[in-house]
């Protein structure tokens, strides 16, 4: 679903006015637009250049630098399985490879139906419960490749019972 | 005036709130409001205990009892048995008295003095344990000369990793010229599996407020700018609440405590790029730039931030600041080996009984924190390796459990102290595969401006994903190690100069495990599911039919009652049916 110019909010634009100074303030504002949007396409990031009087050339440069900022659309619920050392080492990489199988997906992609994407995350910090799942921002820890498929089936049930936008 | 005679701390960091801290809080205060003891029992949120392996933990005052893993249907039983009829459930406890607890026995809490006992989002809770004293002391009765002095005194190193003395690069940011200077607290805590500087900030906010004023008082700076991952959101809601309070209370922003001192506080969000944990490459992105390095020299402290003299410090060494400056140089450099001053800070994780958070003094012996301290080796299984220093440290092997914990120690086995992540590995843990993994992380978050690093690396992953799937010469192993050598010296900035550590090291420790996989196309570990073979035992086979029938191939054959075969031809090596055998007739080498 990609934004024309007419969708950016002026929530965007009241943001960026109330910013002090125009020196440094590209990463707050690539942050605020993700939270925004969900993610950050080009009409946005061409926006953002305008806006500041940068070119949109190094808005792309910086947003394509950092993980956290991406491109495309994530779906409706982002599944992130934590990659961590920790995690990694109580076999993380099988929770991933159930979830690929699980939504048909691989790591960096989303699902067709816009429900799911999977996304392999470096470590959220919570390496008492590895190895970590997170579904936007709920934490799921000790998972093993069993527990994956009830996992999805909650969301489902979840994504066919209410319609509200998930945000971070 | 209420007079509470009891506090219920419940731990709020990220590991035990994943656990539902939360609901138990409130499942807590629910009932102690059902029994109208709202006004004589208190339940508050701190921060992390460090014993993440048994949350969510809940610690009584005064009773100083420590209840473990309690969920919200807990909430019952502790406010009818322990709040009211003050027996203790023993059901919950871990041990008698928290001193008595192996895990925390052996530690010296300094960085981590405040991290679940105090409210951390209350600025009074900080100010009952001395909080915002050392400032007070600094900006009524030194002069920054002497504070540099003191923290110079106290042989306290950068404790981000690479240890250089916090005092003298103090004392270069306050000499270098200029009108206008910046202190940096570097809270891009990227290692995987190492969580301390988040748990410092969510269990301790001000105490790192403090610390930078005491630091922009020293070098004469008047903004401070916190670093901070957007992958803690807890820590960041926190730390803004700390700096809200403390602006409130006239301990942060214009004439301090009725000082000329002027200090402020500002948060940047990272968002998600390794490399800017690397000082420079975190000023190019503050600056709102990529985070590539810089060349140094200049350094920070004569061209940093808006290319002003700058100061900047890791989380774990600003929490160290005001110990210092309250109990002085000596009581610190008391602490620890003659190089190495003072504790640190250690996230235990991995294959370890007990995973959490650990301060221990300089110079206790390895095999200690393992054993004593974390528990030893999960399952019963063997020790294998510990890992040091994230993707920028290598492996330990068991021989070497006696080295004692310190800097110098530390990089002498080829591994470093790192921010202080200590991953336990166990027998099932293939060193290959694990450097591999370490290798693919810095070939991720490279940042690609030095050749050697952005393409460097990827050769040596192509090398070893080659050897871990049985198609490595020894050969190989030599081109790693000239590959490794060229890269650590022709790269800019610490990504690059340590990335092939973790290759090196287990190398250098474990160049069997590198043999067994390039001559013997064999994974003494069985981690390396393409070196793996599956046969079935003849004599153990009872003909079952079960593995054959849960093969997806299928490649097992065999007569119901007659024994079975695997054809390796067609094994795609799922290991299902290694699994599923009830007798375990099925052999995986």
């Amino acid at each position: 679903m990609p934004l024309d110019a007419s969708a950016i909010s002026p929530e965007l634009d009241i943001f960026i006015d109330s910013l002090d100074s125009r020196d440094g303030v590209l990463m707050p504002v690539l942050h605020k637009a993700q939270e925004l949007y969900g993610y950050l396409p080009v009409t946005v990031q061409n926006h953002i250049a305008e806006r500041l009087k940068i070119p949109a050339a190094k808005v792309f440069g910086v947003v394509t630098f950092y993980s956290f900022f991406c491109t495309a659309p994530k779906g409706k619920f982002k599944v992130s399985v934590c990659m961590g050392t920790a995690c990694f080492v109580r076999d993380a990489q099988a929770v991933l490879e159930r979830f690929k199988s699980q939504l048909g997906i691989g790591a960096g992609e989303v699902s067709g139906d816009m429900m799911f994407s999977l996304d392999a995350l470096r470590c959220v910090g919570a390496c008492g419960l590895a190895p970590v799942v997170s579904v936007n921002g709920k934490v799921y820890g000790r998972v093993a490749p069993d527990d994956v498929e009830g996992i999805v089936e909650e969301y489902l049930v979840k994504g066919g019972q209410n319609d509200e936008r998930h945000k971070d | 005036m209420n007079r509470i005679r009891m506090h219920m701390l419940v731990c709020g960091g990220t590991g035990c709130v994943s656990c539902d801290s939360t609901e138990v809080k409130d499942a807590l205060v629910r009932e102690i409001m059902e029994h109208g003891l709202e006004n004589e029992v208190q339940v508050t949120i701190t921060g992390c205990f460090g014993f993440c392996e048994k949350g969510p933990i809940v610690k009584v005052y005064p009773d100083n009892v420590f209840y473990v893993r309690v969920s919200p249907d807990d909430a019952k039983i502790l406010v009818g048995e322990h709040v009211i009829k003050g027996r203790v459930v023993e059901k919950l406890l871990y041990g008698d008295t928290p001193s008595d607890i192996p895990f925390y026995k052996k530690q010296m809490r300094i960085a981590l003095r405040n991290c679940g006992l105090i409210d951390p989002e209350k600025i009074e809770d900080y100010i009952s344990v001395d909080g915002y004293e050392a400032l007070g002391r600094v900006l009524t009765g030194m002069t920054p000369q002497q504070v540099i002095g003191v923290i110079k005194g106290s042989g306290l190193g950068g404790r981000g990793g690479g240890g250089f003395p916090t005092g003298l690069k103090w004392e270069l940011t306050a000499k270098a010229a200029g009108d206008k200077k910046y202190v940096i607290c570097n809270a891009d805590e990227g290692d995987p599996g190492a969580f301390m500087d988040r748990s410092i900030l969510e269990g301790d906010p001000h105490s790192i407020l403090e610390a930078m004023a005491i630091a922009g008082y020293a070098v004469g700076a008047d903004e401070g700018v916190v670093y901070i991952r957007a992958e803690y959101p807890l820590a960041v809601e926190r730390l803004q609440k700390a700096i809200n309070q403390a602006e409130a209370f006239g301990l942060l922003g214009d004439h301090i405590l009725g000082s000329d001192f002027s200090f402020r506080v500002g948060i940047n969000l990272g968002a998600g790029a390794f490399v800017c944990g690397e000082e420079t490459s975190l000023m190019n992105s503050v600056q709102g730039g990529r985070g590539e390095p810089r060349i140094k020299p200049p350094f920070p402290s004569e061209t940093g931030l808006w290319s002003k003299p700058t100061s900047i410090n890791n989380v774990e060494t600003f929490a160290n600041i005001c110990p210092i400056i309250l109990n002085g140089a000596e009581w610190f450099s008391g602490i620890g080996t003659e190089k190495s001053k003072g504790t640190k800070v250690f996230a235990l994780a991995g294959k370890i009984n007990n995973v959490g958070l650990v301060e221990v003094p300089m110079g206790m012996r390895l095999g200690d924190i393992i054993y004593s301290i974390g528990g030893g080796v999960r399952g019963g299984k063997s020790f294998k390796a510990v890992q040091t220093g994230g993707p920028s440290g290598g492996c330990i092997p068991a021989s070497m459990l006696d080295i004692s914990i310190d800097y110098e120690s530390l990089s002498e086995t080829g591994s470093m102290m790192g921010s202080g992540g200590m991953i336990v590995m166990d027998e099932d843990d293939c060193m290959v595969n694990i450097a591999k993994f370490y290798l693919e992380f810095t070939v991720d978050e490279s940042c690609g401006k030095c050749t050697p690093c952005r393409i460097g690396n990827r050769r040596m992953h192509e090398i070893l994903s080659r050897i871990t799937k049985g198609g490595g010469t020894l050969d190989d192993l030599e081109q790693l190690k000239d590959l490794g050598e060229i890269i650590k010296i022709c790269s800019l900035c610490g990504l690059g100069q340590t990335a092939p550590n973790p290759v090196l090291s287990t190398l250098h420790h474990f160049y069997d495990e590198y043999e067994a996989h390039i001559v013997d196309k064999r994974c003494p570990a069985g981690a390396c599911t393409e070196l793996l073979r599956y046969t079935i035992i003849a004599e153990k086979c009872i003909g079952c039919t079960l593995c054959a029938r849960s093969c997806p191939v299928p490649c097992i054959s065999g007569e119901r009652k007659k024994v079975h075969d695997i054809i390796q031809e067609k094994c795609i090596k799922c290991g299902i049916c290694y699994k599923k055998c009830p007798v375990d007739a099925i052999e995986r080498k």
